[in-house]
C-alpha cells in the first residue's frame, strides 16, 4: 500500500534513475493486473444482483421468458409501490428494526466481555468452556427447535419478539469466537503496561482492548446485523400473527398463494437488503480503516 | 466503567491479581454461560435423549435404547452416502473460500480507485436473499440456455448438464459457494488493518519481495483470522442445507444428498425425530473431531501476538 512511498523516503538518494523507472513500471503492471482481476470478479459477483433488480422491474409475463431478458420492457416502477403496500411492509420493517437493533447491542456487549475473558484472563476451566462455545454451533438447529419451542411456550413468549431477542442478548458463539481471535492479535505488552499503571481488569478491556479492536467490533456487529435481519427459521417457528412478522418472514407472503409474484418478491427483497448494504457502504470507512498498533514489538 | 458486581473483587487489596483474574474470568464469561444454561443446554440435552427414542412428533417419545444408532451404523447406506457428499463439499469449498477470500481482501486492501465501491460489490452476494440466489443459479447452470454454458461455448467447450448430471451437480454447488467469498473478505480486511505497517516497511528495507512479505508477515499476523475462517467454514459447510433443499432436492441420484437434507427428511418428512436426533449427534461428533484436529494443528501455524500467557 504505502510501499513505494516509503521506499522513496528511506532509500539512499544514490539509487539511479533506472531503478525508479523500472520500479514504477513494475508498479504500473501490477496495478493493471489488480484492476483486471477485480473487474472480472466484480462482474461475476454482481450478475445475480443485477438480475434481481431487473426482475423487480418486469411485469409478471416477462419474468418467465426463457432465455431471460436482462432489460425490462417496459420498466414497471409500480412494482415497488405494490410490493410495499400489498403486504404491511412498513410494519415488518419496523418489527425487524426493533428485533435487530436491541439484539445487536446485547450481542456485542456480552460477546466482547466473554471474548476478552477467553482471550486474556487465566481461569480454571477456560479452555473447556471455550470448546463448549464452539460446540453450540455444531449441533443442527433442526433437532433443538422443538425443545426450544417448548421452553418459550412455557414462558408464554410465543408470538412475541422475546425468543428472537432475549437468548442472543447473553452473547452469541459466532461473535465470541470472532472477537476472541481478534483480541488475541493485540500484543500482550499493551495490557501489561496498563496494569503497571494501575488499570483494573475491566479497565484494560474498556481502555485498551475495545479501542484497539474497532474494525473487529464493527465487523462482528455487521455480521450480527445481517444475520438477524435475514433470519428466517426462528421467526417462522416463534411468530404466528402477520402483524408481528419480520421482513424475511413477510417476504414469504408473496409466494404463499398458488403463484409466486416474482417481480414483487424481488422488489421487496431489493428494498429489504438496502439497510445492510447501505450500512456496509457508508460504514466501511469506519471499520476497515486501520487502527495502528504502534510501538510495541516493531 | 463501573460494574457493581465486580467492583469489590477488583478493588480488594487482599486478593492477588491472579485470584482476581480467576474470578473476573468467570464473571465476564458469565453472561454467555448463563444464556447457554438457560436456553441452549436444555434443548441440546433433550435432543441427546430423543436420539435414544422413537418419536413421530405427535405421540410421546418411546425409548428404544441404541436402536437408532445401531440402524445408522449398520443399516443405512444413505446416511453414509450423505456424509461422504457433505465431506467432499466441505473439503473443497472451505479451502477455496479461505484462500480466495484472502486473495480478494489483499486486492481490495491495495490503494485503488473506487475501493469502497469494489468492496461493496464483492459484499453484495452476502445480502442477496437466499431464494433469489438459488433460483438464479438454477438458470445460470441451465444446460441449454444458462449463462455458464453459453460462456463455455465461446471457447468451443460443450458444458455439462450441471445440476441434472450426477457427476456435475456437486461441483456446480461448489462453484456456487465461491460466489459468497465476499463475506470472508470483510473479516480478512478487518484482520489486515491490525497488521502494523512498520513490519512491512522494515521488511522492504531488508529487501523482502512481495511474496516474502505475504508469507512471512501477512499470513502469520492474520493467522488467528484464517483459523477462525477455517473452523467456521467447516462447521458451516458440514451443515449445508438451503442450496440442496431449493436447487437439487438431493438429486440427481443422491449426488447432492447433503447430510442435513437427509436429516431434515427423516425428522420432518418421515416424522422420525428420534432417528433424526441420532443423525444430528453423529454429525456433531464428526464436526467436533475435525475442529479438535484444526485446534491441535493450530499450535504449529497460528501466531498469537498476545498469547504468551497460558
Amino acid at each position: 500500500m504505502a510501499g513505494s512511498v516509503t521506499l522513496r523516503l528511506t532509500s539512499p538518494a544514490a539509487a539511479g534513475h533506472d531503478f525508479w523507472a523500472s520500479r514504477r513500471r513494475q508498479q504500473a503492471v501490477k496495478m493493471v493486473f489488480v484492476y483486471l482481476l477485480l473487474l472480472i470478479g466484480a462482474i461475476a459477483v454482481s450478475i445475480p444482483f443485477v438480475w434481481m433488480v431487473s426482475t423487480s422491474l418486469k411485469n409478471l409475463g416477462q419474468v418467465f421468458l426463457f432465455p431471460p431478458q436482462w432489460i425490462p420492457n417496459p420498466f414497471v416502477w409500480r412494482n415497488y409501490y405494490d410490493a410495499l403496500t400489498v403486504v404491511p411492509y412498513l410494519r415488518f420493517f419496523m418489527n425487524t428494526v426493533i428485533v435487530t437493533g436491541i439484539s445487536i447491542v446485547g450481542i456485542m456487549l456480552s460477546s466482547s466481555l466473554a471474548a476478552y475473558s477467553f482471550a486474556r484472563l487465566r481461569w480454571r476451566g477456560r479452555d473447556v468452556v471455550f470448546l463448549v462455545v464452539l460446540a453450540t454451533m455444531m449441533l443442527p438447529t433442526q433437532v433443538t427447535l422443538i425443545p426450544q419451542f417448548i421452553i418459550f411456550k412455557n414462558l408464554k413468549w410465543i408470538d412475541t419478539f422475546l425468543p428472537l431477542i432475549v437468548p442472543v442478548m447473553f452473547g452469541t458463539a459466532y461473535q465470541v469466537f470472532l472477537l476472541r481471535q481478534f483480541f488475541m492479535t493485540i500484543p500482550l505488552e499493551m495490557d501489561e503496561a496498563a496494569r503497571m499503571d494501575g488499570c483494573s481488569i475491566l479497565g484494560i478491556y474498556w481502555r485498551i482492548i475495545l479501542p484497539l479492536s474497532k474494525p473487529a467490533l464493527m465487523t462482528g456487529a455487521l455480521f450480527a446485523f445481517r444475520f438477524r435481519w435475514d433470519q428466517f427459521l426462528e421467526p417462522l417457528i416463534f411468530l404466528n400473527t402477520p402483524r408481528n412478522f419480520t421482513i424475511a418472514l413477510g417476504l414469504r407472503l408473496f409466494q404463499d398463494q398458488n403463484l409466486t409474484n416474482w417481480n414483487l418478491l424481488m422488489a421487496a427483497s431489493c428494498v429489504s437488503m438496502l439497510p445492510v448494504l447501505l450500512t456496509f457502504f457508508f460504514g466501511q470507512k469506519y471499520f476497515i480503516q486501520g487502527v495502528v498498533i504502534s510501538g510495541v514489538k516493531g | 466503567m463501573t460494574v457493581p458486581a465486580l467492583a469489590p473483587a477488583a478493588r480488594s487489596p487482599r486478593l492477588t491479581y491472579r485470584t482476581r483474574e480467576e474470578i473476573a474470568g468467570w464473571l465476564l464469561a458469565g453472561p454467555w454461560i448463563l444464556g447457554f444454561l438457560l436456553f441452549t443446554a436444555g434443548p441440546m440435552l433433550a435432543s441427546i435423549w430423543l436420539s435414544f427414542t422413537s418419536w413421530d412428533l405427535l405421540g410421546a417419545p418411546k425409548l428404544v435404547g441404541l436402536a437408532n444408532y445401531i440402524r445408522l451404523f449398520t443399516d443405512d447406506p444413505s446416511a453414509w452416502r450423505a456424509l461422504r457428499v457433505t465431506t467432499v463439499y466441505a473439503f473443497t469449498s472451505v479451502p477455496l473460500a479461505v484462500g480466495l477470500g484472502l486473495l480478494v481482501a489483499m486486492l481490495l486492501n491495495e490503494n485503488i480507485r473506487l475501493q469502497g465501491l469494489f468492496r461493496t460489490v464483492y459484499y453484495l452476494p452476502s445480502v442477496v436473499s437466499g431464494v433469489a440466489v438459488a433460483l438464479l443459479w438454477r438458470w445460470l447452470f441451465s444446460p441449454d440456455f444458462g449463462l455458464i454454458n453459453a460462456f463455455l461455448a465461446v471457447f468451443g467447450i460443450r458444458g455439462p448438464a450441471w445440476l441434472s448430471d450426477a457427476n456435475w451437480a456437486l461441483p456446480a454447488l461448489i462453484i456456487m459457494s465461491i460466489w459468497g467469498v465476499g463475506s470472508g473478505m470483510v473479516i480478512y480486511l478487518a484482520g489486515l488493518q491490525g497488521v502494523s505497517t512498520a513490519l512491512y516497511e522494515a521488511a522492504e528495507l531488508d529487501g523482502a519481495n512481495g511474496a516474502q512479505r505475504f508469507w512471512n508477515i501477512t499470513v502469520p499476523m492474520i493467522s488467528p483470522v484464517i483459523f477462525f475462517q477455517a473452523v467456521m467454514g467447516i462447521i458451516g459447510a458440514l451443515q449445508t442445507f438451503t442450496q440442496a433443499f431449493i436447487m437439487t432436492d438431493g438429486g440427481p441420484k443422491e449426488a447432492t444428498l447433503f447430510y442435513l437434507l437427509y436429516l431434515y427428511r427423516n425428522g420432518w418428512v418421515y416424522l422420525k425425530m428420534g432417528y433424526a436426533s441420532a443423525l444430528a449427534w453423529v454429525l456433531f461428533i464428526y464436526i467436533m473431531i475435525l475442529t479438535l484436529l484444526i485446534l491441535r494443528s493450530s499450535a504449529a501455524w497460528v501466531y498469537y501476538e498476545g498469547s504468551t500467557r497460558r
